[in-house]
C-alpha cells in the first residue's frame, strides 16, 4: 500500500469504525421507511369512533348514510349553535343547506380534526345520496348515468418516440432524486473533508504528516478516504432499504390480497398484460394496476445503465470538485466560527443548482437549466434532471461538454485548493482573508 | 552530513530566510538558536522539504537532498499533536508506515520501544486518555522510530516532566554515540550547553553567530575571573591595581568573592602574583559566558521586533 492508500484507508476506516457511522447507516433506511409508513399509517389511522350529527336542512340524507363500525350518524332537522355542539357527545357536525343540490357545498365541524379516510368516507357517502337525489330531480334512469358517466385520463406521447407514452414528469422526478441526492452528499461529505482537514491543523498533527507525505498526497488521501465512506454509506441503505420495503411490502401484500386480490384477481392480470403488450390501457378503475404498468413502462424506457453510470460520474465528479474547496476553507481557518465568510461561496452555487433543478422539471429546454447543465459548479445536480428525462442523450454534444468541462474544473481546483491548503495548515493565529488566501497561490512550494 | 548554502525564502513581501548557509555536522548535536521569528521554523520546513527555498541549496551527505531522503529524518515539530480518537498504537503505526516501514516491523520495534519506556498496556489506549506529557513521550518514539539518520527536534522538552525530560536527554545522547546527526531547536539555554556540539543562531533572517559551543563561549569571553579569598578586600583592590579591575565583591561566610576583569594585556598569573603577597587566595575560576547570556547579546540588545511573523515560530 502506498502513502496516499495508507491515508485512504485511515481515513476510511476510522469513519467506518465510529458509532455514528454504524448508526446512521441503521438508521438512514429505518428513518426514510419509518417514515413513509408513519405518514400511512397516521393517515389511515381512525381517531376512534366518531359520532356524527348531521344537520339534514334539506331533509336530504336522514337515515340514507351507511354506517360503519367506527362512524355513527345521527340526524338533526333544525341547526344546533355552537356552544350545544360543544356540549354534546358528538365528535363532529355536518351542516347540509337547503342549497346543497345547487353549490354541491357542506360544512363540516369538528373537535378533533377526524381522519383523512373518515373524511373521505364522509363526502363520498353524501355524495352518492346527492347525486341520487339530482338523478331523481332530472329524472335520469341511474343506469343510464353509471354509463355516460366518464373518468377522462390523458395519455402522452412524444411525437419522436413514436407509440411509446411519455412520462416525462415522473422521469424528471427520478432526475431530480438523483440530483438531490448528489446535493446531500457533496453538502454531507464536503463538510466531513472540511472538518477533518481542520481538526487534523487543531490537533498540530499535521507537521508531523507532511514530514511524512506532501500535502497534496494528504490531501487527496482525506477527499477520496471519505467519498468511499459516503459511497460504502449509500450502498447500506440502499441495500438495507431495499430489504426493510421488501419485507414492509410483502408484510402489507398479506394483508391486502386475502380480501382485495381476490375480488379483482382475473381483472388484473388481463389488464396488466394489455399494458404491458400494447403499452396502451383499456380502461377500467384498476388504478394500482395502471401506476405498476406506468412503472414497468418508466424502467423499460430508460437506459438505466446509462444513468446509474453517469450518476456515478456527476456524484463523484460534483463530490470532488467541492469537497476540494471544502479543504481548503478547512485549511485556512483556525476554527469552526471562522469558516462562514469563506462558506458562502460554496454554498450558493450548490443552493442555485438546486433551485434551477426544480424549474428544470417542468421546462427542461429552458436556457436556465441549459446553462446550468454545462456549469460545473451546478452540473451535477441540474445535468442529472436532463439525463432522466433522456433529454441529455438527444444533444450528446451538451452533454459531452459537460462532463469535460467538470473533470477539467476539478482537476483546476483541486490544484488551486491544494495550494491554498499546504500553506493555511502550517499557518496558525492570523485571520485569514480572500486577498491573503489569494497570496499563499502565488508561494513558491 | 547536511550542509545548507545561501537559502533563500520570501513570502510575499516579507524575507523569511536571506542567504542562510550553515554545516550540520555527521554524529553530533547541532542547536539551532534564535528568537521567535526569526526564521528557524522556516528553514526546518525547508530541510525537511515540507517547502521548498526560493534559492539556495540543501546537501545531504553531499547531494541534493530528494523526496527519498524524507524517510531517513525524523522531525518533531514544535506545533505537534496526535490524533484524538485514534488508538496509540493504531496511530504510531501509521506513522511509522508513512515513514516506509513495514507493518511487522514497525509494530516490532513499537513494543520495543513501548517497554523500554514503561508503557505496556498503552497500545489500546486512545490519544485523549493520555496526559500531555505521555503523548509527547509517544511523538518522540514515532520520530525516531524508522531509525532517522538526521533528526531534527523543535523545542523537544516542552510538556515533559524532569524525569521524561531526563529520559529524552538520554535518548537525544544514545542517538548521537549510536551515530545519528540531532539538530535540536531549542529556548533552554541550559539544554543548550548541556547537549549541544555545535550552534547556529538566526536572527532577522540571518545567521549572526555560528560555530562549536565551545568556541562561541571563548568568543564571547571578556577575561574575567571570579577569585575567591580571605583577607582585607581594600589591600585586594589595592594590590590589584594596574592588572584588573574589581567589577564585583560579595562576603559570605568569612570568604569574599570578587569578579575581576583582567587590563593591559595581564594574564592570570600576573594578577596571581599581585594578589598572592595582600591576600589569602581560595580559589580562581575563569568566567565563562553562559549561553544564555550570549543569546542575550548577540540578539536582545537590539530593537524590539516585528510583531507579526508571516509563518508561526
Amino acid at each position: 500500500m502506498g502513502k496516499i492508500g495508507l491515508i485512504i484507508w485511515r481515513e476510511f476506516i476510522t469513519r467506518v469504525r465510529k458509532p455514528s457511522f454504524l448508526i446512521m447507516t441503521v438508521l438512514g433506511p429505518l428513518l426514510i421507511v419509518g417514515g413513509i409508513a408513519l405518514v400511512v399509517y397516521l393517515g389511515m389511522q381512525e381517531s376512534g369512533a366518531q359520532n356524527i350529527v348531521v344537520i339534514d336542512k334539506a331533509g336530504l340524507l336522514t337515515n340514507k348514510l351507511k354506517e360503519t363500525d367506527d362512524i355513527k350518524f345521527y340526524y338533526e332537522p333544525a341547526d344546533m349553535s355552537d356552544s350545544v355542539f360543544k356540549a354534546s357527545p358528538y365528535s363532529a357536525m355536518v351542516e347540509v343547506n337547503p342549497l346543497v343540490l345547487e353549490n354541491n357545498t357542506i360544512q363540516l365541524f369538528y373537535k378533533a380534526l377526524p381522519s383523512l379516510s373518515t373524511q373521505n368516507y364522509l363526502s363520498s357517502e353524501i355524495e352518492k345520496v346527492i347525486e341520487k337525489e339530482k338523478l331523481r330531480v332530472n329524472q335520469v334512469d341511474p343506469e343510464v348515468y353509471q354509463r355516460i358517466k366518464t373518468a377522462l385520463k390523458v395519455q402522452l406521447f412524444d411525437i419522436d418516440k413514436a407509440g411509446k407514452r411519455s412520462y416525462d414528469q415522473a422521469k424528471a422526478g427520478i432526475g431530480f432524486a438523483f440530483g438531490y441526492l448528489i446535493f446531500i452528499f457533496i453538502f454531507l461529505y464536503g463538510v466531513q473533508v472540511m472538518r477533518g482537514v481542520m481538526e487534523e491543523k487543531q490537533n498540530r498533527v499535521v507537521e508531523v504528516l507532511i514530514s511524512s507525505v506532501k500535502p497534496f498526497q494528504l490531501m487527496m488521501g482525506k477527499i477520496i478516504g471519505i467519498a468511499l465512506v459516503g459511497l460504502t454509506q449509500f450502498l447500506l441503505w440502499i441495500l438495507l432499504t431495499t430489504v426493510l420495503s421488501t419485507v414492509g411490502m410483502s408484510f402489507a401484500k398479506d394483508q391486502i390480497s386475502a380480501s382485495a386480490l381476490e375480488q379483482a384477481g382475473p381483472q388484473v392480470s388481463t389488464q396488466l398484460q394489455g399494458q404491458l403488450g400494447q403499452g396502451l390501457e383499456t380502461g377500467g378503475d384498476g388504478d394500482a394496476n395502471e401506476q405498476l404498468g406506468m412503472v414497468m413502462d418508466i424502467w423499460n424506457d430508460m437506459p438505466i445503465a446509462a444513468i446509474l453510470g453517469l450518476f456515478l460520474f456527476y456524484f463523484l465528479g460534483g463530490y470532488l470538485l467541492y469537497s476540494s474547496m471544502f479543504a481548503a476553507v478547512g485549511a485556512a481557518v483556525d476554527s469552526e466560527t471562522d469558516t462562514q465568510q469563506f462558506m458562502l461561496p460554496i454554498t450558493l452555487p450548490m443552493m442555485l443548482s438546486i433551485f434551477i433543478a426544480q424549474t428544470a422539471v417542468y421546462n427542461p429546454d429552458g436556457p436556465a437549466v441549459f446553462w446550468c447543465s454545462i456549469i460545473p459548479f451546478t452540473s451535477p445536480v441540474v445535468m442529472m434532471i436532463r439525463i432522466a428525462m433522456g433529454n441529455a442523450f438527444e444533444h450528446p454534444w451538451e452533454l459531452a461538454l459537460s462532463m469535460g468541462l467538470l473533470i477539467a474544473t476539478f482537476i483546476f481546483t483541486t490544484w488551486l485548493a491544494g495550494r491554498i491548503y499546504r500553506t493555511g495548515i502550517l499557518m496558525y493565529g492570523k485571520k485569514v482573508t480572500w486577498k491573503e488566501m489569494g497570496k499563499w497561490l502565488f508561494y513558491r512550494g | 552530513m547536511l550542509v545548507l548554502e545561501d537559502i533563500v525564502k520570501r513570502f510575499g513581501t516579507h524575507l523569511a530566510l536571506d542567504g542562510v548557509s550553515m554545516e550540520v555536522p555527521q554524529g553530533k548535536v547541532f542547536g539551532l538558536l534564535g528568537p521567535n521569528g526569526a526564521g528557524k521554523t522556516t528553514l526546518i520546513r525547508i530541510i525537511t522539504r515540507i517547502t521548498g527555498p526560493d534559492s539556495g541549496k540543501v546537501l545531504f551527505n553531499g547531494t541534493a537532498m530528494t523526496d527519498a531522503d524524507a524517510s531517513r529524518l525524523g522531525y518533531l515539530p514544535e506545533e505537534r499533536g496526535l490524533y484524538k480518537k485514534m488508538k496509540v498504537g493504531e496511530q504510531a503505526l501509521y506513522l511509522a508506515r508513512l515513514k516506509g516501514m513495514e507493518k511487522t516491523e514497525a509494530t516490532r520495534k513499537l513494543k520495543e520501544w513501548f517497554a523500554r519506556w514503561e508503557m505496556d498496556g498503552w497500545w489500546n489506549k486512545k490519544v485523549e486518555e493520555l496526559s500531555k506529557g505521555m503523548a509527547q513521550k509517544v511523538q518522540f518514539i514515532t520520530t525516531v522510530l524508522h531509525g532517522p539518520k538526521l533528526l531534527i527536534l523543535d523545542e523537544p522538552f516542552s510538556g515533559f516532566d524532569p524525569v521524561n525530560a531526563e529520559l529524552v536527554r538520554q535518548e537525544i545522547l544514545r542517538l548521537r554515540d549510536e551515530g545519528v546527526t540531532v539538530m535540536l531547536s531549542t529556548h533552554n539555554m541550559g539544554s543548550v550547553e548541556e547537549l549541544c556540539d555545535h550552534i547556529a543562531l538566526i536572527d532577522h533572517s540571518k545567521v549572526v553567530l555560528s560555530g562549536s559551543v565551545r568556541e562561541v563561549r571563548q568568543r564571547f569571553s571578556e577575561a574575567t575571573y571570579r577569585v575567591d579569598y580571605k583577607g582585607n578586600k581594600v589591600a585586594f583592590a589595592d594590590a590589584l591595581s594596574f592588572h584588573g579591575e574589581l567589577l564585583d565583591h560579595s562576603e559570605a561566610e568569612g570568604l569574599s568573592i570578587a569578579r575581576v576583569k583582567l587590563l593591559h594585556n595581564s594574564t592570570v598569573n600576573q594578577v596571581l602574583s599581585a594578589i598572592l603577597p595582600a591576600v589569602q587566595v581560595q580559589g580562581v575560576h575563569e568566567e565563562v559566558p553562559r549561553m544564555h547570556d550570549i543569546f542575550i547579546r548577540a540578539v536582545g540588545a537590539k530593537e524590539t521586533r516585528p510583531a507579526a511573523a508571516e509563518m508561526t515560530e
